[in-house]
């Protein structure tokens, strides 16, 4: 566990009555992770495990029907300037021009900003995501690509301590998405954000993360396993492939989501688990032993893969 | 290159209100004198009898009758003898107080209906048996408790145009996009800041929408109403040239509603599209 708990998920579960009384629901059970200052966490799952949930919470937009979320030594009690959300679909005012919606949540943070300050902070966050000379567009007359990235100077620009992505490239096509997460990456980088992202794409999550939390099936999903990413924190996207463990780390979280994350559930049954304490793992093997999985020659490896080889 | 379908259809809407006129000069055509007629009889009987001329106006003097209103709108010669312009303009004033007083009362109150799922139920019984009342069967009550005619033509425009802002405010602000209202929520954004900022251009296009459907149900009451109250409007005119026989001044007062009515109707439709932006 790191020494430092700037975001700690302390055993929140998400459960729903079943329609017409009865036994209840259980979206996800018992989730324990925490993230230090300044960490890219990616949280990788499939449709239905309560991703949207964990994130919604984290926001503050939903409540656990039982755990806390602490952020920065102090318990989530409703959203907050302090955690900026980057919705899938943009959730763009329509209304209002690039300008007129970035403008509103800097209005929105700092309540006594004349208008011309306002519009000076949220033209520095137009520029910073590439966007100076659209400020007077309104979104309709903007490609998706240049809607998210609206959505990124918006979040940006009240400066929160912690930023929430909710799959914020899925809608766009792959050349977009392929700049943006660049984009992203560098401003993350350069201003120490704090990202909580919820992800489909193994390869973005292994681009952009520095751990990657796998979370098993819905109902009842519990967090699997955090992977540590070992790809350095400088990295370029047309280098992380060679990276001698890339293929590694993408063969492990691949193999999750395609058969471990259904059956993690009876594999738990029988051996050991403990959600508070979710195992990290280091997928270490070079790629050309990876089809004969020798466990001796992964000392970097942590345990609880003994189903897997 | 074919000429443009706006001007296809022009020509084909000319062509159509020419024939119309034409058939219609045709229809009121008589079918000559009556014969072997007693001339003393004759005289009693006028001119619709004795040489078969219709009494329903043609074109011609329709189009003159109507000229003449457009030529002096606005005189004023005793109760019973104003200017088309005049009794519009009565109308216009009367729909447009009611008409006001209800849009203040229906948007605040379609908001809090909208906003709130406790209101939306408590309400929804009252609203969903006053809006079938013909605005109408209010005119005794109106009268008797007003004690003022004309107001109480207001008083029935109000509650005719009421329902359909009420209902449209209720929904359009109740259907807001959900993202939208969560990023008012992640920005702290105030009830109010929020109502007038996110809710209000939310809705506004079917707030809009609201307003032209009423609109267009005060224009269609206030003919009837004047009907029933009379001394001044374009629907007294209508009744009181009826009781003169004045059918030209009947068809002249016709064409005028649809006029005012379709530039009332278009007015809200401009509005609602400077508010609807595409997403």
């Amino acid at each position: 566990m790191p020494p430092e708990k700037f975001i700690s998920i302390e055993g929140i579960s998400k459960r729903f009555p079943a329609p017409g009384g009865g036994d209840v629901n259980v979206v996800f059970e018992n989730l324990w992770v925490s993230m230090r200052r300044g960490e890219f966490t990616c949280i990788i799952g499939h449709s239905g495990c309560g991703k949207t949930t964990v994130l919604n919470i984290l926001a503050g937009l939903d409540v656990p029907s039982a755990g806390v979320v602490i952020v920065d030594g102090q318990a989530i009690e409703g959203p907050s300037l302090d955690r900026a959300v980057i919705f899938q679909s943009h959730a763009l005012l329509p209304w209002r021009t690039v300008m007129g919606n970035v403008a509103y949540a800097v209005a929105s943070k700092w309540r006594d900003r004349r208008g011309g300050e306002v519009r000076e902070h949220a033209r520095k966050f137009i520029e910073l995501v590439g966007l100076a000379g659209a400020e007077h567009k309104r979104p309709a007359e903007l490609s998706g690509g240049m809607k998210q990235r609206v959505g990124i100077a918006r979040a940006l620009s009240i400066e929160p301590k912690i930023m929430l992505m909710d799959e914020p490239f899925s809608a766009l096509d792959a050349l977009t998405r392929g700049t943006l997460q660049d984009e992203v990456r560098r401003i993350c980088l350069t201003t120490g954000q704090t990202v909580f992202m919820i992800t489909h794409d193994v390869d973005e999550a292994i681009y952009l993360a520095d751990r990657i939390v796998l979370m098993t099936n819905g109902p009842g999903a519990v967090l699997a396993e955090i992977v540590d990413n070992p790809l350095p924190k400088e990295r370029a996207r047309t280098e992380v492939h060679r990276h001698p463990l890339y293929y590694a780390v993408r063969n492990h979280i691949i193999d999750f989501l395609v058969s471990r994350s259904r059956t993690f559930m009876t594999e738990r049954k029988g051996g050991a688990y403990d959600p508070r304490a979710v195992p990290l793992v280091r997928p270490g093997l070079p790629e050309p032993t990876l089809a004969t999985p020798n466990p001796s020659a992964a000392p970097r490896r942590a345990g609880l893969e003994t189903a897997a080889s | 290159m074919a000429p443009s379908l706006t001007l296809r259809a022009a020509v084909l809407s000319a062509a159509l209100f020419l024939a119309f006129v034409l058939l219609w000069q045709l229809g009121i055509q008589g079918g000559g004198p009556a014969q072997q007629m007693d001339p003393e009889y004759a005289k009693l009987m006028g001119a619709t009898a004795t040489q078969g001329k219709s009494a329903m106006p043609g074109p011609l003097d329709v189009g003159t009758k109507v000229w003449e209103h457009l030529k002096n709108p606005f005189y004023d010669r005793g109760s019973n003898d104003k200017g088309l312009g005049i009794q519009l303009a009565y109308s216009i004033a009367r729909v447009g107080i009611g008409y006001l007083i209800a849009v203040a009362v229906a948007i605040p109150i379609g908001f809090l209906i909208g906003m709130s799922p406790l209101m939306s139920r408590a309400l929804d019984p009252f609203i969903q048996v006053m809006k079938p009342i013909s605005p109408l069967a209010w005119m005794p009550l109106a009268l008797y408790t007003i004690k003022d005619s004309s107001l109480s033509s207001v008083f029935v425009i109000f509650i005719c145009s009421l329902w359909p802002m009420l209902i449209n405010t209720a929904f359009g602000v109740a259907s807001v996009r959900r993202e939208w209202l969560d990023v008012a929520r992640t920005l702290e954004v105030g009830t109010l800041r929020r109502a007038f900022t996110i809710i209000l251009p939310a809705a506004a296009p079917t707030i809009l929408t609201g307003m032209r459907i009423s609109i267009g149900i005060a224009w269609l009451v206030i003919v009837a109403a004047e009907m029933l109250v009379g001394g001044t409007g374009i629907g007294y005119f209508v009744w009181n040239e009826w009781n003169n026989l004045s059918i030209t001044n009947v068809i002249t007062a016709i064409l005028v509603i649809g006029v005012v009515g379709m530039v009332l109707d278009q007015v809200l439709a401009r509005l609602t599209r400077l508010v609807t932006f595409p997403e």
